[in-house]
């Protein structure tokens, strides 16, 4: 049914750049495909062959109409709508299906071409309600848009029977559903079955009785889901968090990152007045194409729950709230009566805390003498068994746009479906388009490929790295230890909890051997098979910046302990005498242990630099104000090292910019990735496979997830209603999936 | 045109007008025949188990063997057939799901097949399903089908789509089924009833009821669909093979 073009968005791109990509393609085995000229409107245009003759009509600057075609997915070719006259052809042709032809000549703006349109669209509204004032998608539904164009402005057609009528289906807390307005244009189908792996949803019935739907009762299980809101060119489907909360043209739009993972996301924060009102995938090929995952998507409504908003001092068991100067008074008393001296003194970032802060963070804690800076991991106390000093050895080298290219991926005690949905999606579509094989040493997940399940402890990855054959399996031909070998381009990748665990180090080492053994697959200039997946958004940046413990800093016991957006603290880690301060966005579980909580801003509020799993670094932009007294993280701890009397020497964001340059270029070449050459990544990988002698030997301790609910994993998503409900629907399975006739009663019957 | 539309629209205004409305801001809603999502029943729900039994597991895995190895998807339509002769002439849920265990595809897939197709009977049938023509043809054919369904409407006392008290009949009015020759026509199972009256339908309606099988094929006492009024052409005998060659060729 559905035919498959490889030529996407990249073409466009190309052509917009005017030439190919420089010097990879020499190399690699990707096919090229001869460029055809043909004609759009009497202007010439040059596409690569099997192009979409939409796409070459795009390419002219001529745009075409479309409800169902969607160039990061399937074609179908069922909604009429893009239907352009051809030279020589007897009858209009739907672009979309069609391939573009060398010398054709192509006319998308003759009478011909009108009447057709207007006669696609006379039947996709004779069915469709005329709800626009009460549907959620006005003012940017595709439908309404283009029957300003093309629609009647009265009906030809009265059906004494009346309009198709079919009932909502509930997909779950995400999606809410208005089937009366599905034109079936089956996006969301292909989307879901291609792209997120929810092959539940689908069409049921045919002709004018065809649905969408998933035929039992069921939610839609995915950590994609919302993306069919967007996808949906109508008001069929919904926000059901956004329901009837504001119109597109109220909003102010602000291009940011995400940061709930470690993947960097592009997003595009929709906001009102100080309200985050909703956020929206922002296309970016090199990482998250046109997708966001749920929890990107969703968490902001706990921008709004649980905020600090005023500096609070804790006064006997409870908190009050004090004046900035009052709180910085306090800290300083603290810091001077608790008798902290050198590494006494201990910082610990969490998972969001941007990369000026944590640069920040680490000059003023140097300058007190301390090198006791930690991260808010297990066994983050200890210097990263990746180390710092070599960059691809705690980044995803592979880099997120060419996951694709592996042709065999061994995850290593991860889920990535959990950790980096977008990259899973990746994975989703090397194993439906390129055949890639995977296998897993961890723990099972509920996956959207299949993958061969090849071990599950640390001695597994020396055992099945080092070619013997692991417990109950070797047998058959689709063994993956035969794949492995026999791979071109494989891909390793290491879960961040990996690294963070006792045998992290035990396991890089066989790792790194394993890689060095077979250097021509892994380590060429085109292609590097050993990826580190972070989880945390700001981990990366930690370890450009070094924010990590000398070997002895740690030993001490501190007495003074200052939480950078520290929530997933383990409460042993804090001396029960010590003097905390807790800076960050939401009274989560760090601010419990706070002698003074200082306000920050979360993501949405500042513009700071967050660097993902691969490295790039990227510029999140200011889309509301910090709510309250808060303030923008760095600015916090400059201002409180003057109070404390050790001043960092910077006291704008440009300095500070030029302090990170000094750290790190990399911190502040926005949206590149660095690739080091390839004698450095071998130097790391050496250096990873000799470890300190003191190492242990891999256990038979299993590999564990380390996230658990997916929607529920940072201060945030914690504090979001939606995510509460979505982890109660989708991780717990509580879901009650309300009846039609419940749903019926709450609709009016309109048009 | 606009006597047209004002026709139209009286039509419109006596037909469908519910008490109360003005047909100026709603118009009525066209709800589908039959339902095209999953509602779980007591005798249609996934936890009634089905499997293939024996016999037909191996005619299921010839089915299967038929198609590429990497195709099994494409032996869905014949399996679904299978089961629903399986389980007493419908395809329940469970059906769909052994179905789709077996070709090892998502459950879906086979539930848009089974809802696309009109065959498959998605709800409980008797064992004498009556499936009247009422396309063009068959209206236009013999007595006209029109006829046929009021006899058996009033014989077994249902409307098409209903099934009879007793639980032997089940009855609905069906599109095309290519014996347009033999109009009027119904199908009983897997039978053709062909050349229908109405006495020769009542005459088969009973003789199913007592469970009998009544002969299948053109009810008036012709051949198949041979000229009732007896044959007009190629009356002789047939000539053997070579009878009117050359000699050296006989």
């Amino acid at each position: 049914m559905l035919r498959r073009f490889t030529a996407g968005r990249s073409i466009a791109r190309r052509l917009a750049q005017g030439q190919a990509q420089p010097a990879r393609l020499f190399s690699t085995s990707q096919p090229r495909k001869a460029d055809i000229t043909l004609t759009v409107d009497g202007k010439e245009v040059t596409v690569p062959q099997g192009t979409a003759l939409i796409q070459a009509c795009e390419a002219a600057g001529a745009a075409v109409p479309r409800f169902c075609y969607h160039d990061r997915l399937a074609i179908a070719g069922n909604c009429r709508m893009c239907l352009v006259e051809v030279e020589r052809s007897p009858k209009p042709v739907a672009s979309c299906a069609m391939p573009a032809m060398p010398g054709s000549k192509v006319f998308t703006n003759t009478p011909l071409v009108h009447k057709a349109r207007e006669g696609v669209m006379e039947f996709l509204l004779a069915n469709h309600p005329l709800d626009c004032p009460i549907c959620d998608q006005g003012g940017e539904c595709d439908l309404q848009d283009q029957s300003m164009r093309y629609g009647s402005d009265r009906t030809r057609f009265h059906e004494i029977t009346g309009k198709r009528a079919v009932e909502n289906k509930d997909l779950g807390p995400i999606v809410k559903t208005s089937m009366n307005r599905c034109i079936q244009c089956t996006r969301c189908v292909r989307f879901a079955n291609d792209v997120a792996g929810v092959e539940e949803l689908g069409t049921t019935g045919r002709g004018n009785d065809l649905q969408i739907g998933m035929y039992i009762e069921k939610t839609m299980d995915s950590e994609m889901s919302g993306n069919i809101i967007d996808l949906c060119p109508v008001g069929a489907l919904t926000s059901k968090p956004y329901a009837f909360q504001a119109r597109p043209w109220e909003l102010k739009k602000t291009e940011s990152i995400d940061v709930l993972d470690a993947v960097g996301s592009n997003i595009r924060v929709d906001s009102r007045g100080v309200q985050v009102m909703r956020i929206q995938p922002k296309i970016n090929d090199e990482i998250n194409e046109e997708w966001i995952n749920d929890k990107t998507r969703y968490a902001y409504d706990g921008l709004k729950y649980q905020r600090l908003t005023t500096p609070l001092v804790r006064e006997g068991d409870r908190f009050v709230p004090a004046s900035w100067e009052h709180a910085m008074d306090t800290i300083r008393h603290g810091l001077q009566s608790s008798g902290a001296k050198g590494d006494e003194i201990k910082a610990v970032a969490g998972h969001t805390a941007d990369t000026e802060s944590l640069v920040a963070l680490k000059d003023f804690i140097n300058r007190l003498g301390s090198e006791n800076l930690t991260l808010d991991q297990s066994l983050g106390d200890a210097p990263p068994v990746t180390g710092v000093d070599v960059r691809s050895n705690y980044l995803f080298n592979t880099g997120i746009e060419n996951v694709g290219e592996a042709d065999a991926v061994l995850l290593i005690g991860t889920n990535p479906r959990h950790e980096a949905a977008i990259i899973n999606t990746r994975f989703r579509k090397s194993y439906l388009q390129t055949g890639a094989e995977f296998g897993l040493i961890g723990e099972d997940f509920d996956s959207v490929f299949e993958y061969d399940h090849v071990g599950t402890s640390p001695s597994d990855v020396e055992a099945f790295l080092s070619g013997k054959a692991v417990k109950g399996k070797g047998k058959g031909e689709n063994d993956f230890a035969r794949i492995w070998k026999e791979a071109k381009k494989p891909l390793i990748v290491v879960g961040s909890a990996v690294v963070e665990g006792k045998d992290g180090a035990a396991v890089l080492k066989a790792i790194s051997k394993h890689v060095l053994a077979n250097e021509k697959k892994f380590v060429t200039p085109e292609w590097n098979g050993f990826s580190i997946l972070q989880r945390a958004a700001s981990r990366a940046a930690a370890y450009d910046a070094g924010f990590t413990p000398s070997p002895t800093s740690t030993n001490t016991t501190p007495k003074f302990v200052y939480l950078l957006n520290a929530d997933e603290i383990d409460p042993s880690t804090i001396p029960e005498n010590a003097f905390v301060v807790y800076q960050g966005h939401h009274g989560d579980l760090g601010a419990q242990f706070a002698d003074v909580c200082l306000p920050g801003a979360a993501y949405t509020e500042k513009s700071s630099t967050w660097v993902n799993t691969e490295g790039r670094s990227q510029l999140g932009r200011v889309a509301v104000v910090p709510p309250g007294a808060s303030r923008e993280d760095w600015k916090i701890i400059r201002a409180l090292s003057e109070i404390v009397g050790s001043p960092i020497p910077y006291d704008d964001i440009i300095q500070l910019r030029q302090r990170m340059w000094d750290i790190s270029p990399t911190l502040v070449r926005y949206d590149v990735i660095e690739k080091p050459s390839l004698e450095f990544i071998k130097l790391g990988l050496q250096l990873l496979s000799t470890p300190p002698s003191t190492t242990k030997a891999a256990s038979t301790t299993p590999f564990k997830k380390p996230i658990n609910d997916f929607y529920r994993t940072d201060a945030i998503s914690r504090a979001s209603v939606t995510m509460a409900a979505c982890s109660k629907a989708f991780t717990k399975k509580e879901y009650d999936i309300a009846s039609v006739d419940e749903a019926g009663s709450a609709q009016a019957s309109y048009a | 045109m606009s006597v047209a539309r004002s026709l139209l629209s009286s039509v419109r205004t006596a037909v469908v007008r519910p008490a109360g409305r003005r047909a100026f801001t709603s118009s009525s809603s066209r709800l589908s025949e039959s339902l095209f999502v999953h509602r779980d029943t007591d005798y249609n729900n996934p936890n009634i188990s089905f499997e293939f039994d024996a016999a037909n597991m191996k005619r299921a895995q010839e089915i299967i063997a038929r198609y590429p190895p990497q195709y099994k998807k494409a032996a869905v339509m014949p399996l679904l057939d299978l089961g629903q002769r399986q389980n007493k002439g419908w395809t329940s849920i469970s059906v769909m799901n052994a179905v789709a265990k077996l070709l090892e595809m998502p459950k879906m897939r086979v539930y848009e097949v089974a809802t696309f197709y009109t065959m498959y009977n998605r709800e409980p049938v008797a064992p004498n399903f009556l499936q009247l023509c009422t396309t063009t043809p068959c209206q236009l054919g013999g007595c006209g089908s029109t006829k046929i369904l009021e006899t058996i409407s009033t014989h077994l006392g249902i409307e098409p789509g209903q099934s009879t008290k007793d639980g032997k009949f089940t009855f609905i009015e069906v599109e095309c089924l290519g014996a347009c020759s033999n109009a009027p026509m119904m199908q009983v199972g897997d039978d053709f009833y062909e050349d229908l009256t109405p006495e020769t339908t009542i005459k088969i309606l009973d003789a199913l009821a007592k469970g009998e099988k009544p002969k299948p094929g053109p009810q008036s006492g012709r051949m198949t669909s041979e000229n009732s009024a007896g044959l007009t052409t190629l009356t002789g005998k047939p000539y053997g093979p070579g009878e009117f060659c050359q000699p050296e060729f006989q």
